[in-house]
């Protein structure tokens, strides 16, 4: 099964008494698109928060079973190399405000002491904002602030930082929820490129976005798993009548 | 009807009052910088600012008094900044008892009357040095100085967003580069800010300096012997019975007042331009 990149294996996440995740397993596959999908409070931006061990920077975070990363464990890796290889992007555009366009895209070397020749980075930068589809927009203005690009552009900027690091994964939570439609089909089309170079976990609420984008579906409710299969089965012959309700809109 | 004009002559009457009232309270300020501007302004030339002061019946410059305020400003800064700033981070980060704790002891200690600083700064720093000396008022200064840094830290940072510390830990970066290199930076302005407000108040101080800095006619650079600074300077002229050295000291008013009162204004242009954009 030289294929799945990450396993998750009886794996429950919550916090403080309550666990919000319960005994999922599920496996994802090496560059693939997997969609992760289900209604508000249903566990899915923990369970992909789990995977790059951001979840346990709550205080009150437990968690039980295991998730296995190229067949390591996440939890006896170290979340700092663990974060290196499993990039992330978050709801709302997060660009540093006090860097320019360029030292956000190499934000992850800089923040990690990586020193690199002038040359290197040029390329690192340049590389990255093309696999971003912002290299054209941005080329004459890399050493402004991040933050006067438009939303969707700072969406793209951010996935263009995550890439900059030639992560094996790409965890993406929600990254459209907060763009408009305009900038939602931009990054749509940039998930779909981007997946011939990396693992892509994408963690949405939007129906039609999962089947757009996606080679994999996962439909979670209440936290747990009640479907996971290739999107075009789940979308077309869902087995669980609870997937189908929610599919045709029934709830969520 | 009557009803009714008798409430908008109410209203009238309130609305009267009230702007009364606050014209009421700015007449000091403008009555102090007016007197300063007439009584001041007449000394104020170069050679004000370049040359030391002279024996009596002249005058001469104030140029001890600036040098010495710069150094005391200084040595407060070097004292007050670093520890301010991390022990403003700590009560963002920190919830509990001991956190709220610090938080009242630095209320206490902004609340501190400065004559009482200048005294625990004699006896901790005077006394043990054997003298009088710009590093011992640099640090009755600094300690006045510590709680309005500790305040602006604590302020700015709790106001600088979550999602900006995921994004940093996101890329791999720990606990220290995230706090050094992408929050503390993203709140810089407000830091800046409250360094600058206070600046622009130790800068007035006089009385922890009458048994620290002493005050010194001469010049001096020397941070290990006395210094003079514009509010001790404006304190012994004023005192003094020669005309000249009296206009002198409303000079050196005036200076001091123009200092302060263009920081303030730095502090509200400024902002706005150094205001990282969240």
């Amino acid at each position: 099964m030289e294929s799945e990149i990450i396993k998750i294996r009886d794996f429950s996440a919550g916090y403080g008494q309550n666990f919000v995740l319960k005994n999922i397993n599920l496996s994802f596959e090496k560059n693939k698109v997997t969609a992760i999908m289900g209604p508000s409070g249903c566990g899915k931006s923990t369970l992909i928060r789990c995977i790059n061990r951001m979840h346990e920077l709550n205080l009150d975070a437990i968690h039980k079973g295991d998730i296995l990363f190229n067949g390591k464990s996440v939890f006896e890796t170290n979340p700092i190399l663990l974060r290196k290889k499993i990039g992330m992007v978050f709801q709302r555009p997060n660009p540093f405000p006090t860097m320019s366009i360029y030292d956000n895209v190499i934000a992850g070397y800089r923040l990690n002491g990586i020193k690199l020749s002038k040359k290197e980075f040029d390329l690192i930068v340049e590389d990255s904002l093309k696999k971003a589809f912002l290299w054209e927009e941005v080329k004459d203005n890399l050493h402004k602030k991040g933050t006067f690009l438009s939303g969707g552009q700072q969406q793209r900027l951010c996935i263009a930082r995550a890439m900059a690091v030639n992560p094996d994964v790409l965890l993406l939570d929600e990254p459209t929820s907060a763009l408009d439609p305009k900038a939602t089909a931009m990054i749509e089309e940039l998930i779909v490129e981007l997946k011939k170079t990396v693992t892509i976990i994408l963690v949405t609420h939007n129906r039609t976005q999962a089947a757009r984008v996606s080679d994999f579906t996962v439909f979670l409710y209440l936290g747990e798993l009640i479907e996971y299969g290739s999107t075009e089965t789940i979308f077309t012959t869902p087995k669980n009548p609870k997937t189908e309700e929610y599919l045709i809109g029934k709830f969520g | 009807m009557g009803e009714v004009k008798l409430r908008i002559l109410k209203d009238r009457i309130f609305t009267f009052i009230i702007y009364l009232l606050t014209f009421l309270s700015v007449i000091p300020l403008f009555a102090i910088l007016f007197s300063l501007v007439k009584k001041g302004l007449g000394v104020i030339n170069l050679n004000f600012f370049i040359t030391l002061p002279k024996p009596p019946p002249d005058a001469g410059g104030i140029l001890n008094a600036l040098v010495g305020t710069f150094l005391l400003v200084l040595i407060a800064s070097i004292v007050s900044i670093p520890i301010g700033i991390v022990a403003g981070l700590f009560l963002v980060e920190t919830r509990n008892r001991f956190a709220n704790m610090l938080r009242v002891l630095i209320n206490v200690l902004q609340g501190l009357p400065s004559i009482v600083i200048g005294i625990i700064a004699y006896l901790w720093v005077v006394k043990p040095m054997g003298g009088f000396s710009a590093l011992s008022g640099g640090i009755a200064l600094g300690i006045m100085m510590l709680p309005m840094v500790v305040k602006s830290t604590e302020e700015t940072i709790k106001l600088i967003p979550y999602t900006l510390r995921e994004a940093s830990y996101a890329l791999g970066a720990d606990y220290f580069t995230t706090i050094f290199k992408v929050v503390l930076p993203a709140g810089i302005s407000g830091i800046l800010n409250g360094i600058l407000l206070g600046i622009a108040r130790i800068a007035g101080e006089t009385a922890p300096l009458l048994f620290t800095a002493f005050g010194n006619p001469y010049l001096n650079f020397n941070p290990a012997k006395p210094v003079d600074s514009l509010p001790l300077l404006i304190f012994n002229y004023a005192m003094s019975p020669y005309e000249r050295w009296q206009n002198a000291a409303w000079g050196a008013s005036f200076v001091l007042i123009a200092f302060v009162l263009l920081i303030n204004i730095g502090v509200k242009l400024g902002g706005r331009r150094w205001r990282v954009k969240l």
